[in-house]
């Protein structure tokens, strides 16, 4: 069955401006309501993926993780953040304002815009512009000027440290990322996310593009983890060497925002891993295409996806060490990157001659 | 080809290290398996029965101990943990003037656990408990008095 | 108007200092160093001791020689029974009494079961600085079952106080056999597990090779001692050529690599542990027994004149000086300290590395900083 494309938010927004007959206002009280749904997207996801985060820890280090605040320890993250709210901000003496205090809202930002083109489900999109994978890889960088912001506003020299590192870490594993995103464009033959999930009815590109789209993959596992700065890549809030790196002068609701962001990316990473190469929402091999409320199983197997890479990227910061500055660098110039050029053209070439499944 | 058999050798150390974790993760998920913590207010801890806690005295069902006051304790002790207040009185039954102690003090924050006082008691008056529940938010309750108020020494206890 | 600088042999970089101050998730313990650094390279390392100082040596002179043991504990707290055996043997030298065989042989296990223990934790801690997190726990798993053993048998698990000149405090548990040897296995199953996944893995070795070079010479004439020196080609082990309490009978190897960098002294440590294995596994079948504590006066005097005693704890070489003059009291003590000796190494061998790789090679050298201020 080929499905079609179409947007419920886009809906939404023409049900409040047209269908009531409301006008502009009725169009941007559709804008905030889309808007809020995602804020509480994002504080349940972050809520959420902070407590799996303790809990897969804890299995892996032979302990059980939280369990005591509600079922199963879930509302553990919610006491958490009712303790950091409550906490005092303290901040440096001579701090940078403008740039300190900018520097949390900046991320969130970055993090926000980026869940928006994210297709969670059939026309489930919000953003759903035709220029979706461009506009994530553009809309990233930014969230790199927050951690520059907040190493240099805090009048520190560890957390300068963190923040030099990590300026140059995510500026050129970009480049490895969007090399691995490019490299299933070609195969699409577009930029749009949820055209791309549509394409993939026939079969997944990781398995449709073969040997280049598995190398793609790959890369883009590394170059995603480094780009979310988890092990073995964490070296801006290496925790053993600089105490924690560029958000050591953030307390209280500070501190929240960026580690709520540092799960948010993560999402965001696999996310966009899981819509590239595994077939976003789609089930495999079509088995829940037939029963009802296909909303349901769409929202289903594309959190199955995300979780499961999400999972991956826990295993490898729970049993890797990390790398140094000099080996990080190494790596994405000498490694990484010509690989990944390498393999843009064997697409290229696979696709021209029609070699792909 | 040395390039790609470094990238190869090192994905394969790196697959191994992820299989060990891996090995104590899926049974952990499923069965609790290799789970080494136990929670504890809800499961008593495990003492053993010669872990050092605190000194205490022996008492008897008649409220009785067996220190004389000799004060080995107190001068065997490295850092003045034990304070012995005695006195003398006179024995009515043999007419001689014995110690008898008023109050066994005991400093448990300043005890180091070195186990010299009890070794070098005579009449194994003092013990060690396996009691640890001794934190307390007021420092004064750490200086304990170990004989019970209203015992005396037990009859037949020489020193 | 802004001049263009046209080549960056004109860029005026600026010498930094940066303070690894006494609180730091990574120096084991409170020690502070004053790096002075070039972008991120470390141009000289300055470190500045006594946070921990708590005048032990000073607090021997005014207690009896029963009494300085408990003292000992506190010193290098990993080791804390082969510190307690040190004191006891300079005393027992003094009073030039013979302990009983049993002594000697529940002396040597304990010792080595401390040493496992210890070199246990190093790798748990050494996992965690370099970024693996896990190693810690699986670390500590093990260090357990030891925790366990000291327990049951010497009632503590960190500070045991368990020597006293002429024997032991208390007798073995009877549990104490069966403990140690379903130990045995378990450690053996599990130390390749790890070397699978912290040795083995590629971002370690890369992290590790290489880095933190000490010369054969320089080990030398800085005073490196036990695993430090053991890594760079020095023969030094206390066990092999001044031998005590039960080392004499056993068989073990003495654990040399060559190479002088991070990695060499980590597989001598590694290597260590098993070598512990043997020793244990030696002893553990037949201990005498022919009673735990040999016969000394009540009040221990020791006569005039100064005795050393050297031991091999897990850092390296202990030196135990007690010079005495007769009365009840001793008139100096001096402890040796391994760590103190070690720590000139670091001042030498970390200069031009950045500061991860700074981090790596103070974990090599395993400090535990209360060692290093008495």
């Amino acid at each position: 069955m080929i499905l079609t494309n179409f947007n419920y938010f886009a809906n939404l927004i023409r049900y409040f401006s047209e269908g009531l007959g409301w006008g502009t206002g009725g169009e941007i009280l559709g804008y905030i309501i889309v808007a809020a749904i995602y804020l509480a997207f994002f504080a349940l996801a972050g809520l959420f993926l902070v407590y799996l985060e303790r809990r897969v820890a804890a299995f892996f280090q032979l302990r059980l993780g939280p369990n005591r605040v509600g079922p199963w320890g879930l509302f553990q993250t919610i006491a958490d953040a009712l303790k950091l709210l409550t906490k005092e901000l303290i901040g440096t003496d001579r701090k940078d304002k403008l740039l300190y205090h900018s520097a949390y809202y900046i991320v969130i930002i970055a993090a926000l815009l980026s869940l928006s083109v994210i297709p969670f489900g059939h026309g489930f999109a919000a953003f759903d512009v035709n220029i979706g994978v461009f506009f994530i890889s553009a809309v990233s960088s930014v969230g790199v000027l927050s951690i520059l912001f907040g190493g240099w506003g805090s009048n520190n020299k560890y957390a300068l440290i963190g923040g030099m590192r990590s300026g140059l870490q995510m500026i050129s594993y970009e480049l490895s990322a969007g090399l691995a995103l490019l490299t299933i464009v070609l195969m699409a033959g577009t930029l749009q996310m949820s055209e791309i999930v549509l394409q993939q009815q026939t079969g997944w590109f990781i398995w449709r593009g073969h040997i280049p789209a598995l190398i793609a993959f790959f890369i883009f596992i590394v170059a995603g983890t480094a780009e979310s700065n988890r092990v073995p890549f964490d070296l801006p809030e290496g925790e053993a060497e600089l105490g924690a790196g560029y958000h050591t002068e953030y307390s209280g609701m500070g501190f929240a925002w960026f580690f709520l962001a540092e799960f948010i990316n993560m999402f965001i990473i696999s996310a966009m891993g899981v819509t590239l190469f595994l077939g976003g929402w789609l089930s495999p091999w079509g088995i829940t295409e037939n029963l009802g409320a296909q909303w349901f199983w769409d929202l289903f197997w594309f959190f199955l996806k995300v979780f499961l890479m999400i999972f991956l990227m826990m295993w490898f910061r729970w049993t890797f060490p990390r790398v140094r500055i000099d080996q990080l660098l190494t790596l994405e110039w000498k490694y990484l990157l010509p690989i990944g050029l390498i393999n843009i053209v064997l697409m290229a070439i696979l696709v021209y001659f029609n070699l792909v499944f | 080809m040395s390039y790609i058999g470094d990238i190869l050798g090192g994905i394969k150390t790196l697959f191994t290290g992820m299989k060990v974790t891996g090995g104590y993760f899926f049974p952990n998920i499923i069965s609790r398996k290799y789970v080494i913590t136990r929670q504890y207010p809800d499961e008593p801890a495990i003492v053993f029965e010669r872990f050092k806690g605190e000194v205490v005295m022996w008492h008897n069902e008649n409220n009785e101990h067996r220190c004389t006051g000799c004060q080995a304790c107190e001068i065997a002790c490295p850092n003045g943990s034990i304070e012995i207040i005695w006195d003398r009185v006179l024995n009515p039954e043999t007419g001689k003037k014995v110690k008898v102690i008023d109050k066994h003090i005991y400093h448990l924050g300043m005890c180091t656990m070195c186990n010299l006082c009890i070794q070098a008691c005579p009449t194994n008056a003092i013990m060690w408990s396996t009691n640890f529940h001794n934190s307390t938010y007021d420092r004064s309750k750490l200086t304990k008095v170990l004989n019970k108020p209203g015992s005396k020494l037990m009859a037949g206890v020489e020193e | 108007m802004e001049q263009i600088i046209l080549n960056t042999a004109e860029l005026k970089s600026q010498e930094y200092f940066l303070n690894m101050g006494p609180q730091h998730p990574a120096t084991h313990g409170v020690l502070r160093l004053i790096l002075t650094m070039d972008g991120e390279i470390v141009k000289n390392i300055e470190p500045d001791l006594g946070y921990i100082h708590r005048s032990i040596e000073k607090q021997c002179e005014y207690e009896g020689y029963k009494q300085i043991i408990h003292l000992t504990d506190r010193m290098d707290y990993l080791s804390a029974h082969i510190n307690n055996e040190a004191v006891a043997l300079a005393i027992e030298k003094g009073l030039e009494i013979e302990v009983p065989e049993r002594v000697k042989v529940i002396r040597t296990l304990m010792g080595e079961l401390t040493r496992i223990a210890s070199h246990l934790l190093w790798w748990g801690v050494m996992g965690m600085d370099v970024g693996a997190l896990t190693t810690f726990m699986y670390a500590f798993r093990d260090r357990e079952m030891i925790n366990d053993i000291m327990e049951e048998t010497c009632g503590a698990r960190l500070t045991m106080s368990y020597s006293t000149p002429g024997g032991v405090m208390f007798d073995l548990h009877p549990n104490f056999q069966k403990r140690v040897k379903a130990f045995i296995p378990h450690l053996r199953k599990v130390i390749p597990q790890y070397h699978e996944l912290l040795t083995g893995n590629v971002i370690f070795q890369k992290r590790m090779n290489g880095v933190g070079k000490l010369s054969y010479e320089d080990a030398i004439s800085l005073g490196a001692t036990g695993p430090v020196a053991r890594g760079s080609g020095v023969t030094s082990d206390v066990r092999k050529f001044a031998p005590y309490s039960a080392l004499d009978r056993v068989n073990f190897k003495e654990i040399i690599y060559n190479e002088g960098d991070n990695m060499a002294r980590y597989n001598v440590r590694m290597d260590e542990m098993l070598e512990s294995l043997n020793i244990i596994e030696q002893l553990i079948d037949n201990i005498p027994d022919d009673g735990i504590q040999a016969k000394t006066k009540a009040l221990i005097k020791l006569p005039k004149g100064e005795y050393l005693q050297r031991v091999e704890t897990a850092r390296g070489d202990l030196g135990v000086y007690i010079i005495s003059d007769g009365k009840k009291n001793p008139y100096r003590v001096k402890f040796r300290s391994p760590g103190f000796s070690n720590l000139n190494t670091l001042i030498e061998i970390g200069k031009g590395h950045l500061i991860a790789d700074l981090v790596a090679i103070i974990s090599t050298l395993d400090f535990v900083v209360p060692d290093i201020d008495r």
